[in-house]
């Protein structure tokens, strides 16, 4: 209970500082399990992306975090695994086990995760090339949905070597799913879904919304 | 029934009237393309009802609430700016001390009433500090326009639009509460008489290019609207009616243009609405365009010529 109302004083503060408003421009918000997928710029992607979402998803949409940050003392502990619900992974492979397997146990259960497959913050200019655990996780759980998932204007808030945030409103857009495409290289897949995150961003075309 | 409450019953009145009146237009709108219209028009209304609450009981609890809230909002006008206008990250610290430090600094000299350095804060000190930080990022490249964006950002969203509150500053002999109500409510009825008055008129374009809803009749009938309005509402002020006539369209012309200048900044970068927080509406930033505009030449008037 108390995780509870604390991930929902985390969402009324990211709501008020960064405005955090989902966009859905391809999929709609629906309970079936999905793999959200979103491009990396702050260390509010998270909680700006289950912001975004509708209360009743939230709850079953479990945000994929490194150990070795996340799990570094109790109180950040306490925040990405019982308030947030996070699945905490081992980046390095250093646990000695699989770094996916909780992941696939989340996802086995029904649940949707939120990835960011470019491992690492970047500029917000572009999106980097993206890391094969997204590959392996669609090839495991073809009937989930992957949802393309374009945060704008995060970088803008704390970039990255800076802790002053300046309050510009941020959107999260939320894709079309990704189709299957028989007979794909893993390095063809992840290249559409990479495409498919940086496409939702509106500079692309010239026109905001 | 004081004047202040007779602005009140009005307001009430006029806001039953459309909600009434939109209730029916919905249930005769038949095309897709006129629910729409109407759709928005009730979205409106609803909206107003919920800013005249918010502004009114503001007004009536105090200067220090209704400072306050227009700091509140030029706050949120702020981010709407920043939002849409582009930034690089060697703009971060005059960004942050924009929101953190000049913002409530300034309106901080408005709660203290010390009205000379709240005249030069923003305009001499905010924009000389400011462009000296950024350059310790060492980015210089488009310095030249990212500096006038960050110091004209912070010059409508904050300086002009905090001139409304600053009106309770003034010493002209009567309740300044009241000029801050006769202003907002002269501007407001101005943008809405526009947008009736060019729904139901509307035939020649005024600028296609900058703002697409405007038609010359809806400007005319809307200004001469707000005029008569104005004069009506001359009891809340140490206007006669000649005066109030003169102010009061001081107050729209300049409203109409602060609307017109900062709907050619949303077309320069991309938007048709400054944001979303008013249902209907948009932004926050398209709903006070009008007053930004107009407190601060409202402001000077009365200053030059109402105070002793």
């Amino acid at each position: 209970m108390i995780a509870g109302a604390v991930r929902q004083i985390l969402v009324i503060l990211v709501r008020v500082l960064v405005g955090a408003r989902g966009e859905w421009v391809g999929s709609a918000p629906e309970p079936r399990t999905r793999i959200y997928f979103a491009n990396h710029t702050s260390h509010f992607d998270t909680l700006a992306v289950l912001s975004a979402l509708p209360r009743g998803l939230r709850r079953r949409t479990r945000p994929v975090a490194a150990r070795d940050y996340w799990g570094g003392s109790a109180l950040k502990r306490f925040v990405a695994e019982d308030a947030l619900r996070a699945v905490l992974i081992d980046r390095d492979g250093s646990g000695g086990g699989d770094p996916l397997e909780p992941v696939e146990a989340a996802l086995a259960r029904g649940d949707s995760v939120l990835i960011f497959p470019e491992g690492t913050r970047g500029a917000g200019e572009t999106v980097a090339p993206f890391r094969s655990g997204l590959h392996r996780l669609a090839e495991r759980f073809p009937d989930a949905e992957l949802i393309p998932v374009h945060l704008e204007n995060l970088a803008r808030v704390m970039p990255k070597g800076s802790f002053l945030i300046v309050p510009v409103t941020c959107t999260a857009r939320f894709g079309a799913p990704l189709r299957q495409t028989p007979g794909e290289t893993r390095a063809e897949f992840l290249e559409r879904a990479r495409s498919a995150v940086a496409e939702l961003d509106p500079r692309r075309e010239g026109t905001a919304t | 029934m004081s004047a202040f409450g007779w602005v009140i019953a009005g307001a009430l009145a006029i806001l039953t009237v459309a909600t009434i009146v939109g209730a029916e237009l919905e249930r005769r709108a038949k095309t897709p393309e006129g629910r729409a219209t109407i759709a928005n028009l009730n979205a409106r209304t609803r909206s107003w009802w919920v800013m005249a609450l918010i502004f009114g009981g503001a007004l009536a609890l105090g200067p220090t609430t209704t400072i306050l809230l227009f700091a509140g909002l030029s706050f949120m006008a702020l981010r709407e700016f920043w939002t849409l206008a582009p930034s690089r990250p060697g703009d971060h610290r005059a960004l942050f001390l924009s929101f953190f430090v000049a913002l409530p600094i300034h309106y901080g000299l408005l709660l203290d009433g010390w009205y000379g350095l709240f005249a030069v804060f923003i305009p001499v000190y905010a924009f000389l500090i400011l462009p000296a930080i950024s350059t310790l990022a060492g980015d210089v490249k488009d310095f030249l326009s990212r500096t006038a964006r960050v110091q004209w950002g912070l010059m409508l969203t904050v300086y002009m639009l905090s001139h409304a509150p600053a009106l309770l500053m003034l010493d002209t002999g009567s309740d300044t509460a009241m000029l801050v109500l006769y202003l907002v409510v002269v501007a407001q009825i101005s943008d809405v008489a526009q947008y009736v008055f060019g729904k139901l008129f509307g035939r020649t374009r005024f600028s296609p290019n900058v703002s697409p809803s405007k038609t010359v009749e809806g400007l005319v009938g809307g200004w001469a609207f707000a005029v008569l309005v104005g004069v009506a509402l001359a009891p809340l002020t140490p206007f006669s009616l000649l005066q109030a006539a003169g102010m009061s369209l001081a107050i729209v012309v300049a409203g109409f243009f602060g609307g017109f200048v900062l709907s050619a900044v949303k077309r320069d970068l991309g938007a048709k609405d400054w944001g979303y927080v008013i249902q209907g509406h948009g932004g926050v930033l398209d709903r006070v365009d009008s007053i930004i505009f107009a407190a601060p030449i409202f402001f000077h008037l009365t200053r030059y010529w109402f105070t002793p």
